[in-house]
């Protein structure tokens, strides 16, 4: 399996919204708390109430500060987890056959089973989407939720990933870009989604929407009703009041 | 990168081991009997050795077999095929060796080919990773068959091919830092590309997403040791190449001096290896504004 | 190709239960799987009014919460000396015989020797009503400490406030302003509200002077200099004004802008003019004529001079007109340029007035003025403790509303919306209760607002009947009570000297007080005799917390998901603006610790403690329980007649709203709800609540008031001049004389700003110093959760560029931070989006070696820490002898935001400081996952 699909009938990812993301970090845990008890061996936590807590994530929040030439510095949150890339070089290089692209929609998954942990997987994703768990030796990655989005023990509305579903702000979008019409495909297009270091040729499906241009109110100054210096409080009440009068 | 033990172990014991096996290989190396067997034995327990130590990273050892399956795309798994081919060819040619069979030159020939091929996979597995620039360039492999040659002719006792190896070592190894060191910046990428936010400004890290630190850091982002790299790099040249050399030239040979230069080498290439690691930098660092 | 076959629709969970999450105010539904009756996964209800489905990162990891290995197992009984956090497990019927025998006494002598203080607590009707039951005049929550400036500046101004009382108008407002906000109680409304902004296009503007969360987000961003919002705020109603562009409509009928402002002097100075029913009255424009307020068909002149006094309105644009508040004057002072003010202004202008919207729904106003469409104002505002928790907050937030009010933008579409219980205007709250007597409940609830001096909680003598001397000269208006003054006058027995100190879910030895290492030793002081200074503390909390070691007696609680819990309209409740709501909590889970005498919910412990008290509310005449536990509380008390804990599925059948007979099946009608009721307010009800008809009905029918109260928002505030009066010397009730100036000052009946009183040490401390809420951190609770700590297990002062420059700091240094009080070393980092005065960590990371079920080598203990120290409860003497409190002047809020320092570069370290000894444990440290 560690070739990869030509073409896969969907193309199932995220759009993520860096205009909206406040940087909270539900997605991170609700993320954490789906796939503990979900696909695969749970994410471990080694150390969890010591000194150096380490744990497994299949989604980290970054925070950047981004100063502009000549505006207000600005800060930028950005999660970050598998992109679910078209050209996944993690894919080809698992010795195992344990990561490979789904055909149907082109999920990149890991099937634990044949998992020999070598970490080479990780080594060539160039986004750290991938971690191996400690505990269970095996690597652990973004499932995008596969085993939500078609689960039929859900509820309709709620067939879609954890980190969407409890993203507070609206910030993260899930559907299928083979489809040009869908919600989306729709987002990047108006909005300029970007593929992260494309220089890398992962050809990543997720896209992040850029933060909007800031700082760029632009009212022209209210003209004052006259000149109070000369006309007096009273001048004022009076143009004012002659308004409504 | 993390420069984990095991693997620098792995890539240095297996590359002399393979070495060495190819110069038996291609009989370039008079042995016979009780000779030839210690020297085979010598090749096996690199190579093997190096190959076990490899597994030790491995979270599920118990799953290795599964490791030889996906040769066709996967460098790794190509090694696994390559080095056990290579291996169980080499058998009966050590055996005849061994035993005095004198069986056609063309099997140990074959042989010495499937060693170079087996450095030639691992090489690639660092070689293929675009996220480690300094690894992905043509250099990585010429690398790892100099030191496979200069290390095998070393321990093979071939003085004059030890000699003119180990020369060509240092311009390779010369080679692979100059090139390595512009790799990075040649590749384009930064924490702009890689966060998508470069257009609007200088981006740098405000918070890491975490406090405590994660199997990414540990593995990929793992700094140590970098402010201390000129030296290293010239302990690497002198243990590598410029000790074995003069010994070679200056003491008289015997299985003592070779030994000794053998060992100065090993741990030459154990120092080169470990800034191979160590030096390289992997693009999720960007992420966490390393680099 | 042959890929894996994966199971896609594997087996979720056995069950669902549906309950209120806990890890902040914000009270969210949640869904809890349970796979074998333990819990397995939690998500946010998709039905739940507060959430719609989402949850916080607090939310989601509240398995974490439930699993910790810092929750108490059993009643502890202090051992050691208090403080070390050496204890005994002993049972409840020990546990609870202790507490009786030590407050029945109390009880029958001096109940005002019992000082209940409630923290965090969501239960505050309940509670308080428990103390009021008591006798004590001595109860609070949080408040004081927290935002009380905010819902007071409200309440005296609009008859409600920002936070839990309303919010914008999500889905029209076009241009949204927030005024220091991190992350607040309504967390979640607050996100899927940007969220919203955010998808129609809609301008956030943040004036805040750190650039993260909610302001990253934000289109543009006011790096203000904090203490200044309302320097900024007045200078922006100076611009309208002076542009005419203010809503002339809305205020002659919606506020008392037209309302007369007395000018004769005497006692009545600067009231309004009454007419001879004791009403205010306005000059109708028809007649020229007073005519009442409140008159059908009357037309208010704002510019009406009657008998030589002028309109309230007058008042108001003459003093904001004055060019002491031209953008021009205090662009420096508040960190940005006059053209930037002037923008905002205009903007503000432009989307209110030329973008006005319109809904097509008539509605009817208090005068009976019929109305054919619903106008809306589409700007709309939210502020919280970054303008509350500096000493000028009150006045800062009532320069606000007035903001508010002069766009005409409050309870209009597009703007601020009250959420029903609110709008509730001053009059119709309570004021404070605080006479004690010796075995007999008090006569009413403890807090409440004070509309003039006789409302203060004063002894004959004048001296302060509270222990935390809430409703005093200090600060009349301290509405929510002033928690972190208990520990500080308990100490020194100012006003008096008290016995036993009942906290619940307050870590007060540790985050929520200032000065944390003086507070600890208040705690732990001696007298002469060897008795410590303060006999007795009780303490409830769930957890390990750093507040336990200092109890004497710890009632260990349950944790959420295995209590039942009551959010009731009598107190905070999950209301929106379109519908009044309440919930509940229920044990979806039992609690079990096991090997250990267990946990009790401490509403239910409270009842139990209130029955051997004898309390009247909870006692039957023969001396049994009135109520099993709290859940039969929930359902069976009757506050009012028909008024209970819960407004929905009332009366035998289960079938009424707001009024009704108790129902024995409202707990699990609420718990087949989803675990919360709403009651929707009419369409013609939606906007214009304090005028609307409709609405005023609907309000008295679902329990609100219990007669229609249209009112006036107080532009002009009447008890605010009160106070002034007396300062200058009117009235019998006079303030002591060292606060008369102060009173004159702050007690301003229209909005003004003055300096924050931390200013005063600006000379030597130039620097400003914060703190923001992480989003992914609940005060201290949430640093047990081992994944959330992860996340944020140790914090940084973060330095703007200039300071970072001109100290030379270096990644990793460590900086000594000094302030009036004391000071810390901590690390620092360098932030840019950060107003250049100001330097800021999170709150409340830090965490005191041996709490919480940590290593004591956890980086929250070592490197983690608190600008606490830093703060004091008192301002720096002034020479008078007199020691003021670091609180607003007005309602008492602790000034945190007052903090100045200044910083020193001491390089590498890898510890923070102070070091405090390692507490002991009450429960061993946590291993792995349980
Ligand atoms: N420097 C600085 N200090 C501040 C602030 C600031 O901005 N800056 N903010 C202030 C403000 S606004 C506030 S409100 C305070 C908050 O400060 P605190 O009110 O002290 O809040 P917490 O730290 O959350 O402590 C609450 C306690 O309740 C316990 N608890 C949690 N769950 C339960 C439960 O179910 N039952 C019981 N019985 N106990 C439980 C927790 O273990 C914890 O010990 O901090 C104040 N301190
Ligand atoms: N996740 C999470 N949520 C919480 C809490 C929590 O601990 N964690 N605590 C809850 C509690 S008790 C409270 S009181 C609320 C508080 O919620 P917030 O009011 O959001 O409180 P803070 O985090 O203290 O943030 C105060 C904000 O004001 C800014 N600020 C400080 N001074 C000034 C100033 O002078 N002017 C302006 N314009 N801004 C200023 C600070 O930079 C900061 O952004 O949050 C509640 N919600
Ligand atoms: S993001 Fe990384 S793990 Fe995911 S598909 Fe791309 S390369 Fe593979
Ligand atoms: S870690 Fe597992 S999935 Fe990754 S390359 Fe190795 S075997 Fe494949
Ligand atoms: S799609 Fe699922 S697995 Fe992937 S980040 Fe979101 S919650 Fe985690
Ligand atoms: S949940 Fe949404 S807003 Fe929060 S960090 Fe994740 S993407 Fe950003
Ligand atoms: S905001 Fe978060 S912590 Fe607060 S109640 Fe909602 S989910 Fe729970
Ligand atoms: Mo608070």
């Amino acid at each position: 399996m560690t070739t990869l699909p030509h073409s896969t009938t969907k193309k199932l990812g995220l759009v993520i919204d860096l205009d909206t993301c406040v940087g909270c970090q539900a997605c991170v845990t609700a993320c954490k708390g789906w796939n503990d008890q979900g696909y695969g061996a749970p994410l471990s936590d080694q150390d969890p109430y010591g000194a150096a807590p380490s744990g497994t994530f299949l989604n980290r929040v970054h925070s950047y500060q981004i100063t502009p030439e000549d505006a207000a510095p600005i800060i930028v949150n950005m999660p970050r987890s598998c992109l679910h890339c078209d050209d996944a070089p993690c894919v080809t290089v698992c010795p195992t056959g344990a990561s490979y692209k789904r055909t149907e929609d082109g999920i990149v998954l890991v099937n634990e089973d044949a998992c020999i942990g070598c970490g080479l997987c990780a080594w060539a994703c160039p986004y750290g989407a991938r971690e191996l768990d400690a505990a269970a030796g095996v690597m652990k990655k973004c499932t995008l939720c596969v085993d939500r989005i078609y689960n039929e023990n859900l509820p309709e509305q709620d067939r879609e990933p954890a980190c969407v579903r409890t993203c507070p702000t609206g910030a993260r979008h899930f559907g299928d870009f083979a489809d040009p019409q869908s919600h989306v495909s729709r987002l990047s297009a108006e909005r300029g989604g970007m593929a992260l270091m494309p220089e890398l040729g992962t050809k990543p499906v997720n896209r992040y929407l850029p933060p909007r241009k800031k700082d760029v109110m632009q009212a022209s100054p209210l003209a004052p009703l006259l000149d109070i210096q000369a006309s007096g409080f009273a001048g004022w009440l009076d143009k004012m009041l002659g308004k409504i009068g | 990168m993390n420069p984990a033990p095991s693997v620098i172990l792995f890539t240095t014991l297996s590359g002399l081991g393979f070495g060495l096996l190819a110069f038996l290989s291609a009989g370039l190396v008079e042995v016979h009997g009780l000779h030839a067997f210690f020297f085979w034995a010598a090749g096996y327990a690199l190579a093997v050795g190096g190959l076990l130590l490899s597994t030790f990273h491995l979270g599920n050892p118990q799953r290795a077999l599964l490791a030889f399956s996906q040769w066709r795309s996967s460098w790794l798994s190509r090694e696994a095929v390559a080095a056990v081919a290579t291996l169980l060819w080499l058998a009966p040619v050590a055996l005849s060796q061994w035993l005095g069979f004198d069986w056609p030159p063309f099997w140990g020939l074959v042989g010495a080919i499937l060693c170079a091929a087996t450095i030639f996979t691992t090489s690639m597995i660092y070689a293929q990773l675009k996220t480690v620039p300094r690894w992905n360039t043509w250099i990585t492999p010429v690398m790892f068959q100099s030191f496979a040659l200069a290390g095998g002719a070393i321990l093979a006792g071939q003085k004059p091919v030890a000699l003119v190896a180990l020369a060509a070592l240092a311009v390779v190894q010369a080679l692979v830092w100059r090139i390595g060191d512009g790799r990075f910046a040649q590749l384009g990428a930064s924490i702009g590309t890689a966060t998508g936010l470069g257009s609007i400004g200088t981006v740098r890290v405000f918070e890491q997403p975490h406090t405590s630190p994660n199997y990414l850091m540990r593995e990929m982002i793992h700094v140590v040791g970098r402010k201390h790299a000129q030296k290293l790099r010239i302990i690497t040249l002198l243990f590598a190449v410029v000790l074995p050399l003069m010994l070679l030239v200056l003491a008289p040979g015997g299985p003592t001096a070779l030994l000794c230069a053998a060992a100065l080498h090993l741990l030459g290439a154990i120092t080169s290896r470990w800034l191979f690691f160590a030096q390289a930098e992997h693009v999720v660092g960007l992420y966490y504004g390393a680099r | 190709m042959n890929q894996p076959r994966i199971d896609l629709s594997p087996h979720v969970s056995d069950e669902i239960r549906k309950t209120t999450c806990y890890m902040c105010a914000c009270r969210c539904g949640i869904d809890v799987h349970l796979t074998s009756g333990k819990v397995t996964y939690i998500e946010g209800n998709k039905d739940h009014p507060v959430n719609k489905g989402v949850l916080c990162a607090k939310g989601a990891s509240g398995i974490m919460q439930v699993t910790a290995p810092s929750r108490l197992r059993a009643p502890l009984r202090r051992v050691g000396p208090r403080g070390s956090g050496a204890f005994e497990e002993i049972s409840w019927e020990e546990a609870l015989g202790l507490a009786t025998a030590w407050m029945k006494p109390l009880r029958e002598t001096a109940p005002e020797k019992l000082a209940f203080f409630t923290g965090r607590d969501q239960s505050q009707s309940f509670t308080g009503w428990w103390a009021q039951q008591f006798g004590t005049p001595n109860y609070a929550a949080h408040g004081g400490f927290c935002s009380v400036n905010m819902a007071a500046g409200g309440i005296y101004t609009l008859g409600g406030a920002f936070w839990e009382f309303g919010q914008p108008d999500w889905d029209r407002t076009k241009l949204f302003v927030m005024f220091g906000v991190a992350e607040d109680h309504d967390s979640n409304p607050i996100k899927i509200g940007l969220g919203k902004l955010k998808e129609r296009g809609a301008r956030v503007v943040g004036v805040n002077p750190i650039r993260t969360g909610y302001n990253a987000v934000a289109d543009d961003w006011y790096g203000i200099t904090p203490g200044t919002d309302g320097l900024l705020i007045l200078s922006l109603i100076h611009c309208l004004l002076a542009a005419g562009k203010i809503d002339l409509a809305y205020l002659a009928r919606f506020t008392n802008a037209p309302l007369l402002v007395n000018e004769t002097d005497g006692p009545e100075k600067g009231l309004i003019v009454k007419n001879a029913e004791s009403q205010p009255f306005v000059i109708d424009k028809r007649t020229g004529k007073p005519a009442p307020w409140d008159g059908q068909g009357v037309q208010p002149d704002l510019g009406a001079v009657w008998q030589g006094h002028r309109t309230v309105f007058q008042h108001m644009a003459e003093r904001y007109l004055s060019a002491d508040y031209a953008p021009e004057q205090v662009a420096e002072r508040c960190g940005i340029s006059a053209n930037r003010i002037r923008i905002l202004a205009a903007e503000l202008a432009r989307v209110a007035f030329d973008e006005a919207i319109e809904i097509d729904q008539p509605w009817t106003d208090f005068r009976g003025d019929l109305h054919e469409k619903m106008t809306g104002r589409p700007v709309s505002f939210h502020a919280m403790r970054g303008i509350s928790a500096h000493s000028n907050g009150f006045q800062t937030a009532r320069a606000l509303h007035l903001l508010q009010i002069v766009l005409g933008t409050v309870e209009v579409p597009g703007g601020y919306r009250f959420k029903p219980p609110y709008p509730k205007p001053v009059e119709a709250h309570p004021t404070p209760h605080f006479v004690s007597v010796p075995g007999k409940p008090l006569s009413g609830p403890h807090l409440g607002y004070v509309r003039s001096p006789e409302q203060l909680a004063l002894l004959p003598d004048g001296s302060p009947a509270r222990i935390d001397k809430a409703f005093s000269w200090e600060n009349p208006f301290s509405a929510h009570g002033m928690m972190h003054m208990v520990i500080p006058n308990a100490h020194a027995g100012d006003p008096y000297r008290i016995d036993t100190l009942f906290l619940y879910m307050a870590n007060i030895a540790w985050n929520s007080s200032m000065n944390t290492a003086q507070v600890m030793a208040m705690l732990t002081d001696k007298t002469a005799e060897g008795d410590y200074v303060i006999p007795r503390i009780i303490y409830s909390d769930a957890y390990a917390s750093e507040m336990v070691a200092y109890a004497d007696l710890i009632l260990p609680d349950t944790t959420y998901l295995e209590r039942h819990d009551c959010i009731s309209l009598l107190d905070r409740p999950i209301s929106e603006p379109g519908a009044a709501g309440d919930s509940i909590r229920w044990p979806v889970v039992t609690p079990d610790r096991p090997g250990h005498e267990g946990v009790r919910g401490f509403q239910s412990v409270l009842l139990d403690l209130g029955v051997r008290l004898g309390l009247p509310g909870m006692t039957n005449p023969d001396g049994s329980a009135k109520f099993k536990d709290y859940a039969d509380y929930i359902v069976n008390h009757i506050r009012r007649p028909g008024v209970g804990p819960l407004i929905g599925f009332r009366g035998a059948g289960g079938d009424l709203e707001g009024r009704g007979e108790a129902n024995p099946d409202q707990m699990q009608a609420y718990i087949d709800n989803g675990g919360f009721y709403q009651a929707h307010v009419p369409q013609e009800a939606l906007f214009y609540k304090p005028w609307n008809k409709a609405y005023q009905d609907w309000a008295v029918a679902t329990s609100f008031y219990e007669s229609p109260q249209p009112y006036l928002f107080n532009i002009w505030s009447e008890p605010m001049r009160r106070f002034q009066l007396a300062a200058e010397g009117q009235g019998f009730l006079q303030p002591p004389d060292h606060l008369r100036a102060q009173i004159r000052q702050t007690m301003d009946p229209l909005p003004i700003w003055y300096p924050p009183f931390g200013e005063a040490a600006e000379a030597e401390y130039p620097l400003h110093a914060l703190t923001q809420r992480p989003m992914d951190m609940y005060h201290s609770w949430g640093t047990q959760n081992a994944w959330l700590r992860q996340i944020r297990g140790k914090n940084f002062l973060y330095v703007p560029t200039k300071v970072w420059k001109q100290h030379g700091f270096d990644e990793g240094d460590y900086a000594r931070v000094t302030s009036p009080n004391g000071q810390i070393v901590v690390p620092v980092a360098h932030m840019a989006a950060l107003n250049s005065e100001t330097v800021w960590t999170w709150n409340a990371i830090g965490k005191r070696k041996g709490a919480w079920a940590l290593d004591e080598g956890a980086t929250e203990a070592t490197e983690g820490f608190l600008l606490n120290h830093l703060i004091s409860e008192l301002l720096p003497e002034k020479g008078d002898g007199l020691r003021y409190s670091n609180s607003d002047p007005v309602t008492g809020q602790a000034a945190w935001f007052d903090l100045r320092v200044k910083l020193e570069r001491v390089g590498k370290r890898d510890h923070s400081e102070p070091v405090f000894a390692p507490v002991s444990r009450p429960v061993p440290k946590g291993e792995g996952r349980t």
